[in-house]
């Protein structure tokens, strides 16, 4: 620490480490900062020609106007449902099956696990208009569980814990096999407790993933009762599109952009972790 | 299963006495294979309890699109209408050889080249200041990676009021050099750049912690030898931490032209909602089969086409990267 400020490297330190980090810093943080700002300020401090940073008259009238062109509770409160219930089922179903595929012996596992890869490489707009036509027939157009079922399938979460599983000890399931213990007292009272860090890491994976995901409820809903929060900011853009309105698109982009920015901000390491997997070994 | 034959028939008195402990053996042998086939369908039983709805939604969410997409290719065929002509393979042929199917081969490329090159090269050098060891460097780690974990569409409106020709804040940063501001949103090809910006500074935190991560198994000792013999920055940059750092360069450039090929959509529908200049192949499959177009069949032969191509870049990485590129 107190190296990089010594007389002999302070300058170095100075113009070759910090300028550039601040470089960096504001063209990441700027815009942001600058959205939140903008949120804030009345219809003709947006359209004004000589913009100020700050606010000059801070107002909330952007939040209510968003709160009028689409159904703010209901579209976040989708949002939310669609987020729990998905990232709940999809770490269930990782950890179950990354279980089976380590420490159930079953030929042909292998080939399974190969199949599971294959899945994560197919992105989601591949097989978006079969699904819409799988959804449909099933008649969940504009129904949540519509919006939630077809994701449900994890190939990531699975990759991610098979992984894990495979580097826990044997000796850790060794005082459980000799008590006979079955493969449900194995997985929730030792391979889970063990294993909170991975899979707290692929929950907060999936959680950003399914609060963020766009394409899959754009196409299968239409109506404003069961959109989830990004397709509802979407329709706001398309009814909200001159210049005055900016103030307004930067409330409903704070809307979706915050609560994931506090998430990371408090559990970033286990998100980076999860979200590098495959290059930070 | 091929039993001995000596439990078929009746073991002689002669060998029952010359090989006493035999048939025990092989009526043991016998229990044990049952068993084994026992536990065997015991074990496939709880193997799919366990496994089996993940497996089945995979199956019925990934791999049966794949195949019907297949079929859906080779029809004329309207979303929501009833019937359907098949077509054979003109699907593809229109998308490898008309103008508008080149055309987005073409936004294809650009997209991919710029946004893998801009934010690997960014990244880089964001990892090598990152790796100096100075107070604060893990705050901005963090706050260089954000970007990466935020919802597109709302990253998207927000570089549309920066980038709004008339108010956007970037007019103001162009006018302060005395550079007039392109038409954003109304030229094709500035939108391609527009979306290329974007996308790479929602991306480049993610190539930063990456090469950083690379960066930090450069063996220290080896730097110092070289600055002890005189190595100026840039030498020892390019005579050794570069060469040590290209299964790092190999793996970001191929997820990188994974990722640009489908990860992009929101930025590019919230930015650009018809895809002017910015239909690139994922953004295409979503207009033709859901935009104005309605063209089911022709956005499934796309979506074909973007999964073979994806499943030869992952095919060259296993076969060569991974195998090749590996310096110890």
């Amino acid at each position: 620490m107190s190296k990089a400020f010594s007389r002999r490297n302070l300058a170095d330190t100075l113009l070759t480490g910090y300028l550039p980090i601040l470089i960096a810093l504001l063209i990441i943080v700027l815009p942001l900062a600058w959205m939140i700002s903008s949120s804030f300020k009345p219809v003709n401090e947006i359209v004004t020609l000589d913009p100020q940073f700050l606010p000059q008259d801070p107002t909330l009238d952007n939040y209510q106007t968003v709160d009028q062109r689409i159904p703010l509770f209901t579209v976040v409160q989708n949002s939310i449902i669609v987020t729990t219930v998905g990232s709940v089922i999809k770490v269930l179903l990782a950890i179950t099956t990354a279980y089976a595929l380590v420490f159930i012996r079953v030929p042909g596992a292998n080939l399974i696990f190969l199949g599971i890869l294959v899945a994560l490489m197919v992105p989601p707009e591949v097989s978006m208009l079969p699904n819409f036509m799988t959804i449909e027939a099933l008649g969940g157009r504009n129904t949540l569980w519509g919006i939630i079922l077809p994701g449900l399938g994890t190939a990531f979460g699975t990759f991610l814990l098979r992984q894990h599983f495979k580097s826990l000890p044997t000796e850790l399931f060794e005082a459980a096999d000799l008590d006979g213990a079955g493969h449900f007292r194995k997985l929730f009272q030792i391979a889970v407790p063990v294993s909170l860090p991975a899979i707290s890491t692929v929950a907060l994976v999936t959680i950003v993933n399914e609060w963020n995901s766009f394409l899959w409820p754009l196409i299968i809903t239409d109506t404003r009762d069961t959109m989830t929060l990004p397709v509802a900011l979407n329709q706001l853009r398309s009814v909200e599109d001159d210049v005055a309105s900016y103030g307004i698109l930067m409330a409903g982009a704070v809307i979706v952009i915050v609560p994931m920015l506090i998430i990371f901000a408090m559990l970033q390491r286990y998100i980076v972790a999860g979200l590098t997997q495959g290059a930070v070994k | 299963m091929t039993a001995r034959p000596r439990e078929d028939a009746p073991p002689t008195p002669a060998e029952t006495t010359r090989a006493a402990p035999s048939p025990t053996e092989a009526e043991l042998e016998a229990v044990r294979k049952r068993a084994r086939r026992r536990q065997a369908s015991k074990n496939w039983s709880l193997f799919l309890l366990f496994a089996g709805p993940n497996i089945l939604l995979i199956l019925a969410f990934i791999y049966y699109p794949l195949v019907s997409n297949m079929y859906y290719s080779t029809l004329d065929w309207r979303l929501g209408s009833p019937t359907a002509t098949p077509v054979g393979l003109e699907n593809y042929q229109r998308f490898f050889t008309s103008p508008s199917g080149l055309e987005v081969w073409r936004v294809t490329g650009i997209f991919t080249a710029g946004a893998v090159i801009g934010s690997m090269i960014l990244g880089l050098l964001i990892a090598l200041v990152l790796n100096k060891h100075i107070p604060g460097r893990t705050f901005a780690r963090t706050a260089i990676f954000s970007p990466y974990v935020l919802s597109g569409v709302g990253v998207a409106l927000v570089w549309m009021f920066i980038f709004d020709p008339q108010r956007g804040a970037l007019l103001h940063i162009l006018d302060f050099f005395g550079i007039s501001s392109p038409q954003w949103f109304l030229d094709p090809d500035a939108n391609l750049w527009m979306v290329i910006i974007v996308y790479v500074w929602k991306n480049l935190g993610y190539c930063a912690v990456v090469f950083l991560a690379g960066l930090q198994s450069v063996p220290r000792d080896l730097l110092e030898a070289a600055t002890i013999d005189r190595a100026g920055a840039i030498r020892r940059f390019f005579s050794i931490t570069l060469p040590l750092l290209t299964p790092t360069v190999f793996f970001l450039l191929v997820t990188n032209i994974i990722f640009s090929m489908t990860n992009a959509f929101d930025i590019l529908r919230v930015m650009t909602p018809t895809g002017n200049g910015t239909n690139t192949i994922i953004f295409e499959i979503y207009l033709q089969a859901f935009g104005q177009y309605n063209r089911a069949g022709y956005s499934a032969a796309i979506a074909v086409v973007l999964f073979v191509t994806l499943f030869l870049i992952t095919a060259v990485q296993l076969r060569f990267v991974e195998r090749k590129v590996h310096y110890q």
